[in-house]
């Protein structure tokens, strides 16, 4: 493991764990978000026949570093009326939200910031501070689209958390682990092993269980982009609705922390569906780092399924806020109340009797 | 609850066609252009910014008064006998110093009017359209040739003409009256001497 690793390398508990724990930040969740800022744009620009940013480097990839820079620059601006305590704090909270989940999240079978048996629970429970750091922002803030915009946020992501657990529920009872590090190993070898073809599970089990682990998946899917506030479920942001929801004051530095944030947290539920279905680090047809008896090129080889699970989880959210048009708050409610939910329900009675065979 | 599990159905369903279409597009070539770097191709018959070609123009104000507001103002100096002022390209010849030709393109509505009127065919729509001025004074355009100093020069040589035109006039009604009063017996004569005057 990389902790015990940097404990031999460096001697020092102290600087191992500063280590470990700021290595996602900014080996992956930096790069990421400017990468995927980017992607967006040019994802964007291109299915609406459009070339986005050109200008800037090379078909304009310089473009988002030319966007931190300026707001870099920009005067930090906090309102006169609003809540200064809370106005300040809710950004780090909101960042803090998303990047705690980044914790329990495993890269590789060599990385992994922290290997707790109740990873999964974890970060559902930690992200809950992304809805706290939202509503905090939208009253901090002191403006009437900011407070409407938090109120609908809260109110979708804590719906939208049911269908999530309830999903995550079924998966726990079929696999017996809340690990996601058990989880991941249990989807070793090859693709058929994962979770959205049956997992381990043989025969007649395993055909049975096949549909309803893609409609799971696609429910979780679903519902985990609801609770990260993307397209067509981003009512909470609704630009033209609301002006920018939760974020209409912010400016500067603060604003690119909810901006971050809302990356880290896209990449950061991609990564909890791929765990939970499609094997997260695992390769899908053996390692060649196990074939060539290089044992060291393993955890590189599962860093790279796992990061690109994870990208082409992002691109389908990128394509499909770019295809559908925005919910409406009652279609939003009654889309997870009166469909989510109840076919949720039921995979979980399902995939119980199932797994009682 | 066949409504609700068809409703289901045909959620899913048309979101997988939607992002078809969206995906198709992904690998359209993009309709729009780098504009300032690349410019689209301008229909034949554009009308965007006038140019004049001070070489043809011939002074004759036609387009000034063909426009419907007044945007063009011209001023033109007579040429003094023994000045070449050369052909235009269809072979008239020029006659006047155009000392002003100025076009407020602040005012100009590029309706063309100005355009169909002109005999040399000097002046006419080109294909610039970015001419975007901070100052509005900016946008009068001077097609004028000649120096500042040459505009003041063929005025001047057109008042001196005029004015030794006027000299020589007053000094031919001088000797005239001075010939009607050496030879006023007889009336008949001068009459036929000022007939001439008048007709030069």
């Amino acid at each position: 493991m990389m902790y015990d690793w940097l404990y031999n390398l460096t001697g020092s508990e102290i600087l191992a764990m500063f280590i470990v724990s700021l290595l996602p930040l900014f080996v992956f969740i930096l790069p990421f978000a400017l990468a995927a800022v980017l992607a967006e744009r040019k994802v964007s620009a291109h299915m609406q026949d459009r070339l986005g940013p050109m200008r800037t480097g090379y078909h304009g990839i310089l473009q988002t570093i030319a966007d931190i820079i300026k707001l870099l620059q920009k005067e930090d601006l906090v309102p006169h009326a609003t809540d200064k305590a809370l106005f300040n704090f809710a950004p780090l909270l909101v960042f803090m939200g998303s990047y705690a989940a980044f914790a329990a999240i495993p890269f590789s079978g060599f990385f992994i910031g922290s290997k707790i048996d109740l990873g999964i629970i974890f970060i559902v429970g930690v992200t809950g501070l992304v809805v706290a750091g939202i509503l905090m922002a939208g009253w901090a803030s002191n403006n009437k689209y900011s407070l409407l915009g938090a109120m609908r946020a809260a109110a979708q992501i804590i719906s939208y958390e049911i269908p999530t657990l309830l999903i995550i529920l079924t998966v726990i009872m079929l696999t017996g682990t809340l690990s996601l590090y058990d989880l991941s190993e249990m989807q070793t070898a090859y693709f058929w092993n994962w979770l959205i073809l049956g997992g381990p599970a043989v025969g007649l089990q395993k055909i049975l269980l096949i549909p309803l682990m893609i409609l799971g998946f696609l429910i979780i899917y679903t519902s985990t982009l609801a609770e990260v506030n993307r397209t067509p479920f981003d009512i909470p942001e609704a630009e033209s609705e609301l002006v920018s929801g939760y974020h209409t004051e912010y400016s500067g530095m603060k604003f690119a922390m909810f901006f971050l944030a809302e990356y880290a947290n896209m990449f950061a539920v991609s990564a909890i569906v791929s765990v939970i279905f499609f094997g997260g680090y695992q390769s899908p047809f053996g390692y060649l780092g196990n074939t060539l008896g290089w044992t060291w090129l393993v955890p590189i080889e599962q860093f790279f399924w796992f990061t690109a699970k994870g990208l082409f989880g992002v691109f389908v959210q990128m394509w499909l806020r770019w295809t559908l048009p925005r919910f409406r708050v009652d279609q939003l409610m009654a889309f997870c109340w009166k469909y989510l939910i109840p076919f949720s329900f039921v995979i979980l009675l399902l995939v119980g009797l199932i797994t009682l065979m | 609850m066949r409504d609700y599990i068809y409703n289901f159905w045909q959620g899913l369903y048309t979101i997988l066609v939607g992002m078809k279409v969206t995906f198709r597009h992904l690998f359209i070539p993009a309709v729009t252009i780098q504009y300032p770097s690349v410019k689209p191709q301008m229909p034949e018959r554009e009308r965007n910014r006038l140019y004049v070609n001070m070489d043809d123009c011939i002074g004759c104000d036609q387009c000034a008064r063909a426009c419907p507001v007044n945007c063009i103002e011209i001023e033109t100096v007579k040429s003094i006998p023994g000045e070449d002022l050369g052909t235009t390209s269809n072979g008239k010849k020029k006659a006047l110093w155009v000392t002003t030709f100025n076009i407020d393109f602040a005012k100009c509505c590029y309706c063309q009017l100005c355009v169909f009127p002109c005999p040399t065919e000097c002046i006419y729509m080109t294909d610039t359209y970015e001419f975007s001025e901070f100052q509005r004074e900016n946008l009068v355009y001077d097609f004028v040739t000649l120096t500042p100093e040459e505009r003041i020069q063929k005025k001047k040589n057109f008042e001196e003409m005029q004015a030794k035109k006027e000299a020589e006039k007053i000094a031919a009604a001088k000797k005239a009256d001075e010939d009607k009063a050496a030879q006023a017996n007889k009336p008949a004569e001068t009459k036929s001497d000022n007939k001439e005057e008048n007709k030069q």
